[in-house]
């Protein structure tokens, strides 16, 4: 079990990495790599997010969308009722109101931590990789002790690709690029230069 | 504001404005799905026809909207009509929605369409912001075409799945570069377009944070 469980984590942060594997994320992941302490910044709020959010969206999931899902109702006939398709409506849902309990629950008792996420914590609601992770969740199948794990994995990874991109691009910054490559071109090449090597990960079997 | 023209508003973002080139929104799905012109092609279209009614829609209510939740609102009507494209193409093009997986989805947090609601929409009016959704939604769809030429051209020798170039496998002459049909060629293939494009336009060039000096002079030691 925990085997699995660890195996499940290593692929989530390096095989499948959201970033580099499945490019989600790639607007925040490009337009906040500047520097590596807004980049750590971000990545702490995007694990935190993904851990709480991939386990609840998996609760709604089988609690109340899934084709049966709501025999535990009682109410005569509930386990012929599929409502899958409201699917991607009450995921974001999920992720928007998240999002903000965990701002205003920050704000009231962490303020510390509150105000060095700033501004990134509402910019998470409409990053790809948090909404990719609840898809993700649900073509896999995961069962709700997977998807902690998954959440939290998929998470890290995206973490550390961003900052690994920021100390890059912090480097990048004294280097002499081409005039039209300056800026967004030169991040694209290092990115795709990142995400090969990533790929070497892809090989291995868990 | 009254600047906007009807033909301005729908052709400026295709290649003066480019979503993807100059405003860096909405790539995550542009890496993802650009590995053959059909798939490229079919994802388009969806975010032209999100983007276009979206648009529509939020700035129809604009006035109605509480500015405090107008986030939520606008995420209900992108995720609605997501959800319609989603179904339309399950209905009437299954294979190429398991092609494109979770992206359909991930269309709702395509930062163009909540961008331009935001960005556009709040403050114009509805046919204006159709026509503005429309033009951003081809503005990608250009790039995403433009990428998916070159990776599946020189990827496996063909466009729209028709042969162009005989590939060596098939007793043909074309080495298939493999590159590309792996996803890290997008990044090399739209970083590079970027180069082209901004070498057209210099204005758009980012400047650079330093300057670097030019070589010093070879002297002779002392």
């Amino acid at each position: 079990m925990f085997e699995h469980y660890l195996s499940l984590f290593v692929k989530a942060v390096f095989v499948e990495n959201m970033a580099l594997a499945f490019f989600l994320g790639m607007c925040t992941f490009m337009a906040v790599s500047k520097k590596v302490s807004s980049a750590i910044g971000l990545g702490v709020a995007v694990v935190v997010v993904l851990t709480i959010t991939v386990p609840v969206n998996n609760l709604i999931l089988h609690y109340l969308l899934q084709e049966g899902a709501l025999s535990w109702t009682g109410i005569a006939g509930a386990e012929n009722i599929d409502l899958s398709f409201l699917g991607l409506l009450s995921y974001i849902g999920v992720i928007a109101a998240i999002v903000q309990i965990l701002e205003m629950f920050l704000d009231k008792f962490v303020p510390t931590l509150y105000n060095a996420l700033g501004v990134f914590l509402p910019l998470i609601t409409v990053n790809c990789a948090i909404m990719g992770a609840s898809l993700f969740m649900v073509q896999r199948d995961y069962s709700f002790g997977e998807s902690v794990i998954y959440g939290f994995g998929a998470g890290a990874g995206w973490a550390l690709a961003i900052t690994a991109l920021a100390g890059i691009r912090e480097k990048l910054k004294y280097s002499d690029v081409p005039a039209g490559l300056q800026g967004l071109g030169i991040t694209f090449l290092t990115v795709g230069l990142m995400s090969l090597g990533f790929m070497s990960f892809s090989g291995i079997q868990l | 504001m009254a600047a906007y023209t009807p033909k301005g508003v729908l052709t400026t973002p295709i290649f003066k404005n480019n979503p993807i080139a100059l405003q860096i929104l909405g790539i995550c799905s542009a890496l993802a799905v650009t590995n053959s012109m059909s798939t490229s092609l079919v994802m388009g279209l969806a975010v032209i026809a999100v983007t276009a009614f979206s648009s529509f829609f939020v700035s129809l209510i604009r006035h109605q909207i509480p500015s405090s939740i107008r986030i939520i609102v606008q995420m209900t009507i992108i995720a609605s009509l997501v959800i319609v494209v989603d179904q339309v193409l399950k209905a009437y093009a299954y294979e190429i929605s398991k092609q494109l997986s979770v992206f359909v989805g991930l269309i709702i947090t395509n930062c163009i369409v909540m961008g331009r609601a935001e960005a556009f929409a709040m403050q114009n009016g509805p046919v204006m912001s159709f026509l503005d959704g429309v033009g951003n939604g081809l503005g990608y769809a250009v790039m995403l075409l433009a990428v998916g030429f070159f990776r599946e051209l020189f990827g496996s020798g063909s466009v729209f799945g028709l042969t162009i170039l005989q590939p060596v496998n098939d007793g043909g002459w074309y080495v298939t570069n493999g590159l590309l049909l792996l996803p890290p060629s997008a990044f090399f293939v739209i970083g590079l377009i970027i180069w082209g494009l901004r070498s057209l336009n210099p204005e758009q060039v980012e400047e650079n944070e330093f300057k670097i000096t030019a070589n010093t002079k070879a002297k002779e030691a002392v």
